[in-house]
């Protein structure tokens, strides 16, 4: 029996044919528009044409451009005169902050949780599991009612709020992948060698088990900045303070013959941002894992 | 398979139990839901005197047993605002949002169910490709933002339905349109997943072997396979429909649970809305349990030995 040098992958396992290959058009596409949408919120001070907060009584509920309006105010204005182009622009702001924030807690959260739960098992994978049933009895969006109603509005609230809430499916998927990594050879080999179990979680099971929370990552981002949204015009949200694209269809509600463009043009800079990283989950999801495909 | 079910109402006590523990825990967020619900213009005196009232000068365990065993009861307490008892406040409000998810609910399977059999068996189509995209925007479309849209293209510009409020089969329509669509578009894409992995199966090959009509196959074969995990999601659903309501019922006044549970929101009173969020929140867990149960006879692998 010949050596074989340790480069060349093992004869069991399927064979790799793992192709380079680019991301269909549409992801291009949605990844691009999520960049400009960066670019906008970061530097919204900046590109914004009117101070998102300025009030101008005379010129209120004034149309967009091309309906009739001025270039003053490209997409019209809101029942106070304030520019809506301004605000979305700012608005922007709200929605990606909560959103990037949320799924960092809620990544973090789920991801440690899922990995001691997988990997230690035993008293601690039951609570955590029970506890992860009884948060998915809830229908969410009711836990984030109830939340809110008590603390009432606030950005750094919502944030904790949908992060925290949000755990449970990466603490899910986290755990049934650590079930299947913790089996695997590498593994048994580091904890013969006497690896300490903290070190085999970070080095050798964490890293195999991303994939799959990435794919989750991104779904859990669409619906927050949905749910971001949800609660902001609720009233539940950020406060009206700050510009939200939740809080602006909560105005544009009570002006829904006067003013259409109110409530059109945010809730299109919703639809168009959760599609883009809805297209972005497809094709991530078929990339890294079709398993999951739903 | 008495084992089972007995295991399953035990599991099912529990959950029950946390979920009220979460409703319960959530008006203490704040720290003090005397202050909370407190006017603004009380002395310290009405204050201390409210927060005896309510039993909030006892200690924690003490007010969720009391929270529990009056619960159990249907004794959620009064309503801070309306002066009745909260329970049957909701008991008013609830056919109207039965009624409203039940027709969301029929809507997200008399649509989606055949949408998802269209695309998967012209798999790679212009209209597999276009029910598609049509299911992704739909999956992307705020709840709310459709709400206000239908509203204004269909009740404000055409008059052809009314803005709000219950009343005949037409002022269903907006509201359950709505609070449907999400589900429409996520049922299309489960069907067509399921039936096109169904279509890989070998039986299926077997049937077409046999020389069984390509029809009869899907409609003998595939979709009876298919349409069990769509099935099993459409219980969820409609514990979600159930919640998602409550932003249905606020845009188009819908005099359900949901809007009641946001003016009580606005209006400080706690106890309605912890009330309304518990007795949702039981209602579908034991939904799910009800499912599962029939899950495990009409599916015998499911069946746990």
């Amino acid at each position: 029996m010949t050596s074989r040098p340790a480069a060349l992958p093992a004869e069991t396992g399927p064979p790799r044919r793992r192709r380079r290959r680019w991301p269909p058009l549409a992801a291009v596409v949605a990844l691009a528009f999520l960049a400009f949408l960066a670019v906008l919120a970061v530097l919204a001070p900046v590109i914004a044409p009117h101070p998102p907060a300025r009030v101008a009584m005379a010129m209120r509920l004034s149309p967009p451009v091309f309906a009739g309006g001025t270039w003053t105010y490209p997409l019209g204005t809101d029942s106070l005169g304030q520019d809506l182009l301004s605000r979305i622009i700012f608005g922007a702001r709200v929605s990606l902050l909560v959103g990037v924030c949320a799924v960092l807690i809620s990544g973090g959260l789920g991801v440690t949780l899922g990995l001691v739960a997988g990997y230690l098992g035993g008293a601690l994978d039951d609570v955590i599991m029970r506890i992860a049933e009884i948060q998915l009895a809830f229908p969410t969006i009711l836990l984030y009612i109830a939340a809110m109603a008590t603390l009432g509005p606030g950005l750094e609230k919502i944030i904790i709020v949908i992060g925290v809430v949000g755990w449970v499916s990466y603490a899910r998927i986290e755990r049934g992948v650590v079930l299947a990594v913790r089996e695997q050879e590498y593994v048994t080999a580091a904890q013969a060698m006497g690896a300490r179990t903290g070190l085999i979680l970070r080095r050798h099971v964490l890293p195999n088990t991303m994939a799959p929370m990435i794919i989750v990552a991104s779904f859990s981002l669409a619906t927050t900045v949905v749910t971001e949204a949800s609660l902001s015009f609720l009233g539940l949200g950020v406060p009206p303070s700050i510009p939200s694209w939740g809080s602006l269809l909560a105005d544009g509600r009570d002006y829904l013959r006067q003013g259409w463009w109110i409530t059109t043009f945010p809730g299109l800079a919703i639809m168009t941002t959760v599609l883009a990283i809805n297209v972005i989950g497809d094709w991530l999801r078929d990339a890294l894992d079709p398993r999951l495909r739903v | 398979m008495t084992a089972y079910i007995l295991r399953r109402l035990l599991q099912t006590v529990l959950v029950v139990l946390g979920v009220s523990a979460l409703a319960f825990g959530s008006m203490f967020l704040s720290g003090d839901p005397t202050m909370v619900m407190a006017s603004e213009s009380w002395t310290r005196e009405q204050i201390e005197e409210f927060r005896h009232q309510m039993g909030f000068d006892r200690p924690w365990l003490v007010q969720y047993v009391d929270f529990l065993s009056r619960a159990v009861r249907g004794d959620f307490g009064d309503s801070l605002r309306q002066q009745q008892p909260v329970f049957r406040l909701l008991l008013q409000r609830m056919p109207a949002t039965i009624e409203l998810a039940l027709a969301a609910m029929l809507i997200a399977l008399g649509i989606g169910i055949p949408a998802g059999i269209l695309a998967a068996t012209r798999r790679n189509t212009l209209m597999d490709r276009l029910l598609m995209v049509g299911a992704l925007i739909g999956q992307s479309m705020p709840v709310f933002w459709l709400g206000l849209l239908l509203a204004m293209v269909f009740a404000v510009t055409l008059g052809w339905f009314p803005v709000a409020g219950r009343g005949g089969w037409n002022h269903l329509v907006l509201p359950a349109v709505s609070l449907g669509l999400f589900s429409v578009a996520y049922n299309a894409r489960m069907t067509r997943s399921a039936i096109l992995e169904v279509l890989g199966q070998d039986y299926i090959r077997t049937a077409q072997a046999k020389g069984v009509p390509w029809r009869r196959v899907l409609s003998r074969h595939a979709l009876r396979n298919a349409l069990i995990p769509v099935v099993t999601v459409a219980g969820l659903q409609f514990g979600g429909l159930l919640g998602g309501a409550v932003i249905t019922e606020s845009i188009f006044a819908w005099p359900g649970v949901g809007r009641l549970t946001i003016q009580a929101i606005q209006g400080k009173d706690l106890p309605l809305v912890q009330a309304a969020v518990t007795v949702l929140a039981t209602i579908f867990v034991v939904l799910n349990l009800i499912i599962d149960l029939l899950y495990a006879v009409m599916d015998p692998r499911v069946r746990p030995r």
